[in-house]
């Protein structure tokens, strides 16, 4: 184990690379991978690293980025790559070609505004914008999370049950370029956490053609079973959770993570960093005689439904805080968590930090009290922070 | 088809081609790359190509990536495949880069697997062209090889950058204004190992051509004139006689670019005007629209002045 002032751009990039090596007595590692601020560190730092059996093949565009690492995925290799808003939107395609091949990848995302206008600062919709991609997604909120998520989710995505792609997000600069103390383990742990990589789908020697015409009811059967095998994550996630704690001593964050939610009657519910900052608001809400608690989503996709229906469960009012507008609707997170919200509860949407403006906590707690005052919820409020 | 049937077709075959002073059955690959059951149209060029394929691939292992076109359609659905050889789909203009990963993955392995990206004349001159071209200036040991049908073929014929000026399309019924881009250029430009252009009417040239770049290193590029008789209007039966008349009317240059410098000609055209009048009468997206034969003749000369140029001082 060794301890490092590290952003979470390179924290991510270093678990990356003990995962690659860990593929060695596999069929190795491949990436391919392209700039975009705010991830750039995490490529170039890879593209530093020296990785026996691996090689990084720095491409001319994301969209080439992710047909890179299908082909190494295809030969039977582990494969990593990072991206960000307009360079996921770009890669789009083949986000959706990785998640329907059910190609075990993971991805760094760091969450950035889409443009244009050009802003480089955090907003979630740009991961959001793929969730129907066939992808796992889970959110982190710091940067040993990102070291953690990062090595985890390889061994979450290669389960013979699992075999999806997986994004693993960061709040741009709140985490991809603030340096904190992060732990990484050593090669030798991260070797007995993750088996080399047996790929059933590997394109191999046997003619064969994969991705070619599907009739209907084929096509309906290959969806079925791909939206099963995400059924089965929150499970195998479990698993990984014991594996991880036994390996490296310390603890996998849940799927949902809780706070202060026991005799809580009102519950912020947020994505990301921003549960941070409720935190701290709710510290501060209870002083004032606030019930409150805070209900962080970290597992996004597949939408851990049942966690978070159990966690609301007799609560008076929910707010949903959302870094992203899906214009015309609302908050993303919102709009997928009103369904799951049960009994006579208020569930109110709130969209705040667009742009990447900084929510503080005493937005948080105005958020609160607008909530607390509540008997119906309306439409969704644009809360500015700025 | 009937096992006896099966056995018919693997023995020795009265009258069948001789290529380089083999017999074909001698050649073969045991497998065919596109067997029995494709979707391809009757005298399909891509078909045509396929098949000299498979005497060049002989026992080589080979993996083949195959953009969206009608390449992708031709092994029919899942879970039947019509093409002899492991092959994947990818999305329309990221065959060339997916078939990097692939075969840094071969490498990384200490395996001979030759990768073959096999696409249409819109996946590489359009859409994927910007995927073609970084992965030739990576010189990735991929083979890379377009079938050029001179039009969408899968979406009912629409013009791309291939489509030769005069041309009537679906999407340019009064004929193409603009000329085809001169790919090979494109391609010696980015001083890959090895492009070639392969008529199928001059079936021992385009084998060995094939051999050459299945046993070479780095990024190569092959080029095929492949005719497609539902898009250009023409009788299956004139598939190989239409590359033919390219040929010998000097519309289709039949060279080897190595190391993007040394350009060879490897049949030299009679550049006749009366096969280039054959060659345009054939088809009926040229009889439909007013073809003008005259400036058409004087940009086929204008090429082989360049080729002649290039030909001289690079060689």
């Amino acid at each position: 184990m060794t301890e490092a002032l590290l952003s979470s751009n390179h924290a991510a990039a270093l678990a990356a690379t003990l995962a690659a090596r860990a593929n060695r007595g596999g069929r190795g590692f491949g990436s391919g991978v392209y700039p975009i601020t705010p991830q750039t560190e995490c490529v170039e730092l890879l593209c530093q690293q020296e990785i026996e059996k691996g090689h990084v093949v720095r491409v001319e565009s994301e969209h080439s980025a992710m047909a890179v690492c299908m082909g190494f995925a295809f030969g039977g290799a582990r494969t990593f790559t990072a991206s960000s808003s307009n360079g996921l939107a770009y890669m789009a395609e083949n986000v959706f070609a990785a998640g329907l091949y059910r190609l075990p990848i993971v991805m760094m995302a760091v969450n950035r505004t889409l443009g244009p206008p050009w802003n480089i600062w955090a907003e979630h919709g740009d991961t959001l914008m793929l969730r129907d991609a066939g992808w796992i997604q889970l959110y982190c909120e710091d940067n040993q999370e990102v070291a953690d998520t990062v090595l985890a989710t390889y061994r979450l995505v290669e389960d013979p049950r699992i075999l999806l792609p997986a994004l693993v997000c960061q709040d741009a600069f709140i985490l991809s370029h603030t340096v904190a103390r992060t732990l990484l383990p050593d090669q030798a742990a991260v070797d007995a956490f993750l088996p080399a990589l047996n790929l059933p789908q590997r394109l191999g020697d046997k003619p064969r053609t994969v991705g070619g015409l599907d009739w209907p009811h084929d096509n309906e059967v290959h969806r079925r079973e791909l939206h099963e095998a995400m059924g089965r994550v929150e499970a195998v996630y479990a698993e990984v959770q014991t594996a991880f704690a036994r390996t490296f001593g310390r603890t996998l964050a849940d799927p949902v993570v809780s706070y202060r939610m026991e005799d809580a009657d009102t519950v912020l519910v947020s994505l990301g960093t921003t549960a941070a900052t409720v935190r701290a608001a709710v510290d501060e809400a209870r002083s004032r005689g606030i019930r409150a608690g805070g209900l962080r989503v970290r597992l996004f996709r597949p939408f851990p439904e049942a966690l978070l229906t159990r966690a609301l469960e007799g609560k008076k009012r929910v707010g949903v805080i959302d870094r992203d507008l899906c214009p015309g609707l609302g908050g993303i997170l919102w709009a997928e968590l009103r369904g799951t919200a049960r009994g006579d509860g208020v569930v109110q949407g709130y969209v705040a930090g667009l742009g990447g403006g900084d929510i503080r906590v005493e937005h948080v707690l105005g958020i609160l009290e607008d909530l607390v005052g509540r008997s119906h919820a309306s439409a969704p409020v644009l809360w500015e922070v700025a | 088809m009937r096992p006896e049937r099966l056995r018919l077709l693997s023995g020795p075959v009265p009258n069948e081609p001789v290529l380089g002073g083999l017999p074909q059955s001698a050649q073969d690959r045991r497998e065919p790359i596109l067997r029995p059951g494709n979707t391809n149209c009757g005298a399909c060029g891509m078909s045509v190509g396929l098949q000299l394929l498979r005497h060049a691939v002989a026992e080589r292992q080979v993996q083949m990536v195959v953009p969206a076109c009608c390449g992708i359609v031709a092994p029919g659905p899942f879970p039947f495949s019509a093409f002899g050889a492991p092959v994947v789909a990818s999305t329309f203009a990221a065959a060339a880069a997916m078939a990097t990963g692939l075969a840094h993955v071969a490498r990384l392995n200490g395996e001979e697997t030759r990768v073959i990206c096999w696409a249409g004349d819109g996946g590489t001159y359009d859409i994927g062209m910007a995927t073609l071209s970084a992965a030739a200036e990576r010189n990735e040991d991929v083979l890379y090889i377009c079938y050029d049908n001179e039009i969408y073929g899968n979406t009912g014929g629409q013009r791309s950058s291939a489509t030769p000026r005069f041309a009537s399309t679906s999407t340019t019924p009064g004929g193409k204004s603009v000329e085809k881009k001169d790919i090979v250029g494109i391609m010696a430009a980015h001083r890959v190992p090895y492009v070639a252009t392969l008529s199928l009417a001059h079936a021992e040239d385009t084998v060995r051509k094939f051999r050459f770049a299945l046993g070479a290193t780095g990024f190569r590029f092959l080029h095929i004139l492949a005719p497609c008789p539902t898009g250009w209007k023409s009788e299956p039966a004139h598939t190989v006689e239409l590359v033919r008349l390219a040929v010998r009317s000097g519309l289709y240059p039949v060279l080897e670019v190595f190391e993007g410098r040394r350009y060879v000609i490897n049949v030299e055209p009679e550049m006749s005007v009366e096969d280039l009048e054959r060659y345009l009468s054939l088809q009926g997206r040229f009889r439909k629209v007013a073809t003008e034969l005259v400036p058409m003749r004087a940009a086929v000369l204008e090429h082989w002045a360049e080729l002649a140029q290039r030909a001289e001082r690079e060689g």
